[in-house]
């Protein structure tokens, strides 16, 4: 188990100060001016070296993607732009850091600005989040007035912050949707390339980087890119939030070390799963975008909480939002609430997301109460193909995912309720199940 | 995708207070010389909440005004983003969150709570007092099953937790936000199994974090200026609009 001298989020539960004087005594803001002082190529190098990947989803490299940016200015200011549009569903650790150690996040913020030369920093909240925005306002005060931050601060580089916020979309978690939605558009994501560190906010040159991903980098920069990646595996480093949800006996945010194995995370942070591990039924890894993983000797059993772990069991780390189900659990209809969910929350810019959505849940609610032919789960699996790839954004990926997942591991007994509904048909014959909701 | 249209009945003008007008002008000011634009959900959530919790054409059409931008611009962006209600709502208006790990934990429970105690999704009961909704995750799954009323979230709940809350909420009372069982926000309940070790937080040689905490967690609680807590009372919907469907 990882010590808690390692840990990162250090007030991750709210018992301390949440304010400057308590970051402060937990460590933040110290030796911040010597960090800038190292030099863009020194912080991007360092962060780097840790080895640390996106903690949004996509797991795509941090030191990588700051060195995309120009390094020569060429007279359009360059942005640093934070995504705080945390709505995936099983996701909530964001929410976690903004309203109970805002100022990794604000410091987190400064350090990556200067790594990319962007004097000007939005963070994007998403608009339910009105308390966790209020901590991260007063606490973006709090640095203001401490020129820790702003014009002429103490550190010697121009920086501003400005806290923005969405209103309810899921989409605006997509890069290029969230930078449309805070240029005051509706958040339609753009095609790529341009990629956004050419052409991002306003046209100039910007990096989105998660929540998390920030708020880790003081301490990668303060405690050394080699203690991050002496944490977990090669290519997985680092610590990270997970958050246990679920059919658990005690669900909880928890850090810990990557790679960490699922049993020991549910069993030793969340009370085991409800009635035992035999008891467990299939495992979301990663939030509701990626495949699920049913429990077994070489699935669950076996699974290494990475993203090379999550990749070998044909799934994906996500955001690590771990959605546990026991045997109670009705997997078909939980499966059809995540296509209604995505059903709600696309764009309906493509026409195989917007269409699609709406299909496979229909199509799957009927084949939850078994009302479906046997045939349809092969054209459903037909069209979660034709679906995934062919849409501007990862969105459409996102929801063929869990249904293929479903397809893969629960064919079986989509056909047993197929099997019984049709055995319980009245004497006048069943009628023919897809014709009272047709496919529209 | 929502299909989300303005309801039938609209009120016939809105004009920004002028403290709303200064507060809109000092956010367009945030964003670069010409990208006004920018500010545009800020302000209608702004309109929102002077109107009592939903969006008027009028209020759309001041902040298109404002901001310079073409209505249909702002049109646009009050019906895409699914927080900004196109009719009225309740006083306290309840978001059920009913994606799967709150399904898993028990939200259907909760939504027949709210039928029996405020009535059909989208109708706002006869008083003006609460109206409810099922929502998509919000985001505090491991505090599953949650509802959020007007800002605060109530997490952890079961039918009795909720019952007592509206009931609560009805009589005046001011329920705690946060989980309603005993456990510190998204800690396991029982207690936390990480951040134990004392010596965490004597830190830096700074002193102890156990001294006088300076921004205790309800600090950022109390009010917004004009905004975020509805003191004021709250303006009548338009006649004959409660039968009014309001979203999709």
């Amino acid at each position: 188990m990882l010590a808690d001298k390692d840990r990162i989020f250090k007030n991750l539960y709210g018992q301390h100060d949440w304010g400057l004087d308590g970051a402060r005594r937990r460590g933040a803001w110290e030796g911040t001016k010597d960090i800038l002082a190292r030099g863009r190529d020194a912080i991007i190098n360092e962060v780097k070296a840790s080895g640390q990947r996106g903690r949004g989803g996509a797991g795509f490299a941090t030191g990588l993607k700051w060195s995309f940016m120009p390094k020569q200015s060429d007279g359009r200011p360059h942005y640093l732009v934070v995504n705080a549009d945390e709505s995936e569903p099983g996701t909530c650790k964001d929410r976690e850091i903004m309203r109970h150690d805002p100022h990794l996040l604000v410091e987190g913020c400064l350090i990556a600005g200067a790594a990319m030369a962007a004097n000007t920093c939005y963070i994007y909240v998403r608009g339910e989040f009105i308390r966790e925005r209020e901590h991260l306002e007063a606490a973006v005060q709090q640095a203001y007035d401490a020129k820790l931050i702003g014009k002429n601060n103490i550190h010697g580089f121009d920086f501003d912050i400005i806290v923005h916020h969405g209103a309810g979309a899921y989409i605006c978690g997509e890069e290029t949707a969230l930078l449309e939605s805070l240029e005051g558009k509706k958040g339609m994501p753009r095609l790529k390339p341009p990629f956004p560190a050419n052409m991002g906010l306003y046209g100039c040159p910007t990096t989105v980087n998660n929540v998390e991903t920030i708020a880790q980098v003081p301490d990668i920069m303060r405690r050394g890119a080699a203690w991050f990646a002496s944490i977990g595996r090669p290519n997985n480093t680092g610590t990270k939030l997970y958050c246990i949800s679920g059919h658990v006996d005690r669900p909880c945010n928890v850090e810990e070390a990557m790679g960490i194995p699922l049993r020991e995370l549910i069993e030793r942070h969340a009370g085991g799963v409800r009635g035992g591990w035999d008891n467990l039924l299939a495992v979301i890894p990663g939030g509701s975008s990626m495949p699920m993983i049913p429990a077994g000797a070489d699935q669950a059993d076996t699974l290494l909480m990475d993203f090379d772990g999550c990749r070998d069991k044909k799934s994906a780390l996500g955001t690590a939002a771990v959605i546990v189900m026991d045997k109670t659990a009705d997997i078909v209809r939980a499966m059809a609430r995540i296509s209604y969910f995505y059903k709600h929350e696309s764009c309906g810019q493509c026409t195989p997301c917007r269409e699609g959505m709406g299909w496979m849940w229909r199509v799957l609610t009927r084949m939850a109460e078994g009302r479906a032919h046997k045939r349809e789960i092969d054209l459903l699996w037909d069209v979660t193909m034709q679906i995934e790839g062919h849409t501007i954004c990862a969105f459409g990926d996102g929801a063929a995912w869990p249904v293929q997942g479903l397809l893969r591991h629960f064919r079986p007994e989509i056909e047993r309720r197929i099997d019984q509904y049709t055995a319980n048909a009245d004497s006048t014959g069943v009628l023919d199940p897809a014709v009272a909701e047709a496919a529209e | 995708m929502s299909v989300r249209r303005l309801t039938e009945k609209q009120p016939a003008s809105f004009a920004f207070t002028p403290e709303n007008l200064s507060w809109a002008k000092a956010q367009i000011g945030k964003y670069p010389e010409g990208r006004q634009q920018s500010a545009v959900i800020l302000i209608l959530w702004r309109a929102q909440e002077q109107c009592g919790g939903w969006l008027p054409q009028k209020a759309i059409e001041a902040t298109a005004d404002l901001l310079g931008m073409a209505r249909i611009r702002v049109l646009e962006v009050a019906t895409f983003y699914t927080m900004f209600n196109l009719a009225p709502i309740g006083r306290f208006h309840v978001q059920l969150c009913g994606t799967t790990p709150c399904m898993l934990r028990g939200s259907e429970e909760l939504k027949k709570v709210c039928r029996r105690m405020i009535g059909e999704e989208n109708h706002v009961t006869a008083d003006g007092a609460f109206s409810w909704i099922e929502v998509e995750c919000l985001g505090a799954c491991v505090n599953a099953p949650m509802v959020q009323i007007n800002v605060d979230y109530y997490e952890d709940l079961t039918p009795e937790s909720l019952t007592r809350i509206i009931n609560d909420l009805s009589a005046g009372r001011k329920p705690k936000p946060g989980p309603q069982v005993d456990r510190i926000n998204s800690a396991p309940i029982g207690g936390p199994t990480t951040l134990t070790d004392p010596a965490l937080f004597v830190g830096n040689g700074k002193g102890s974090e156990a001294k006088a905490p300076s921004g205790a967690d309800s600090d950022a609680k109390k009010p917004g200026e004009a905004a975020n807590l509805r003191d004021a009372p709250m303006p009548k919907p338009p006649e004959g609009d409660a039968t009014d469907p309001r979203r999709n």
